[in-house]
């Protein structure tokens, strides 16, 4: 028990997966300034960004739920830090459970709807705007989001737990590619990177969302996107590459299908512009989505005449 | 100095507020944010909110609509900030002291706000992009 506390403070947990999200953060922000022909901020710039805010004031609107508005970062943070222990413990100590696959699911929404509550929270039309955005945005990605998994459970021979998954990498067919290029642009969605930053659109509605925060909760919620954009990959990475596996010659397999997709996400955001919520919706449901059942279709059919590659 | 002035001179980040300006000077700054001049080597940002900014980033002379409402915008940005004015209007009001639409250079009116603000100056007619990376350079060393 004592043992798991520990896990969830520190390894996997806490200031792991938040040094690796700093880390990541900035990876991401280097690659976008060398995309653009700049040079970019030092490997420090994430955490003095998160020092910075725990220094300032908070101000909590006249308006504003106060208890929601406060309340809202730390539940998203605490729904980031559990999902990034439980999936670092299924890569690294092979510590999972059955239906764990859902859990991990589950808690992945909880981020975005801490951020959509915080906005409405705010009392502030304009979070209002940003909030609404959200909402709809959970709606469109979270249904090809599951449709693909769906596809992955039917190739894990109907296994919910993440160690059975990774066992066999879906990506090796055709129905796990599909689904992994479909759960890539989910992952964007969800990161709230662009082409589909709708809810927190910096110059459009002056930061969206997160228009009130300021100081401690604000940098709650840059550490919650942090572990978000260290998580997610591990995520892909566990579902549909294989898993991270820490032996010998298998470090530098897992640092590199982590890279690919740090990398594939941060092309996507630098190379798009960003989506009205109506295009975005309309892209996730009548695109992405007829390729996830397509996806589903095409490993019932692998799985009931045994062909692996589809 | 305090761990907190620290932060703030690592990861300065910035609003813009325009009070009354002929916009030449706000034409400079937009182009000071470009990735041709790359201020993200300071951790400068430009944020959407005074919530989230850490520098006040003032052109123009203010006048005297803008005065209540450049005080409100001091007041919704969290401390500890800065200002900047930025521009020969901003830090005495220029050619416009004589106007009757003035209500004082920036340092007077945000001075009416909070006596202890802290207030940089980059002066110029409008100051060229090198020059305002240079002052904000400068004065966050002296902070």
């Amino acid at each position: 028990m004592g043992l798991y506390i520990l896990a969830f403070l520190i390894f996997p947990g806490f200031l792991f997966s938040t040094a690796v999200g700093l880390l990541s953060s900035w990876v991401d922000r280097k690659v976008s300034a060398r995309v653009q022909w700049r040079v970019g901020p030092p490997v420090g710039q994430p955490l003095f960004d998160v020092l910075k805010l725990l220094g300032k004031e908070t101000i909590v609107p006249e308006n504003a739920n106060r208890a929601v508005f406060l309340a809202a970062p730390l539940a998203g943070f605490a729904a980031a830090m559990i999902v990034s222990t439980i999936l670092w413990l299924a890569n690294l100590f092979a510590v999972s459970f059955v239906g764990d696959l859902i859990v991990v699911v589950y808690l992945l929404v909880i981020p975005s709807l801490s951020v959509m509550i915080g906005g409405f929270a705010s009392g502030n039309p304009l979070a209002t705007t940003g909030a609404n955005r959200e909402m709809k945005l959970i709606l469109a990605y979270e249904l090809p989001f599951i449709v693909c998994l769906a596809a992955v459970i039917v190739k894990s021979d109907l296994g919910i737990q993440l160690t059975a998954i990774a066992a066999r990498p879906a990506v090796l067919s055709i129905s796990g590619l599909l689904g992994f290029l479909v759960c890539l642009l989910c992952v964007q969605a969800k990161l709230g990177y662009p082409p589909f930053d709708v809810a927190e659109a910096e110059t459009e509605i002056m930061g969206g969302v997160y228009i009130e925060y300021s100081g401690v909760p604000l940098a709650v919620f840059k550490l919650m996107q942090a572990i978000m954009l260290a998580t997610l990959p591990v995520f892909l990475a566990t579902v549909f590459l294989g898993g991270l596996h820490f032996n010998g010659w298998g470090i530098l397999w897992s640092i590199l299908k982590y890279l690919l997709v740090i990398v594939l996400v941060i092309l996507i955001k630098n190379t798009n512009p960003r989506l009205r919520i109506d295009q975005a919706l309309r892209f996730f449901w009548r695109y992405l989505t007829p390729v996830g059942i397509l996806a589903v279709v095409l490993a019932i059919a692998g799985r009931a005449w045994g062909i692996t590659w589809l | 100095m305090g761990w907190k002035m620290w932060a703030l001179k690592k990861s300065p980040w910035v609003f813009h507020v325009n009070t009354g300006a002929c916009n030449n000077c706000d034409i400079e700054i937009l182009e000071l944010l470009t990735p041709r001049f790359d201020v993200e080597r300071f951790g400068i940002r430009l944020v959407g909110t005074p919530r989230h900014a850490d520098a006040l980033v003032v052109t123009g002379v203010v006048t005297r609509q803008a005065a209540p409402r450049l005080k409100e915008v001091y007041r919704q940005t969290p401390k500890p900030c800065v200002v900047f004015a930025i521009g020969a209007c901003a830090c005495s009001m220029g050619i416009f002291k004589e106007g009757y639409h003035v209500a004082g250079p920036v340092d007077k009116v945000i001075r009416e706000e909070d006596p202890n603000a802290i207030i940089l100056y980059i002066p110029g007619c409008p100051p060229k992009p090198e020059a305002m990376i240079l002052g904000v350079v400068k004065a966050l060393s002296l902070l």
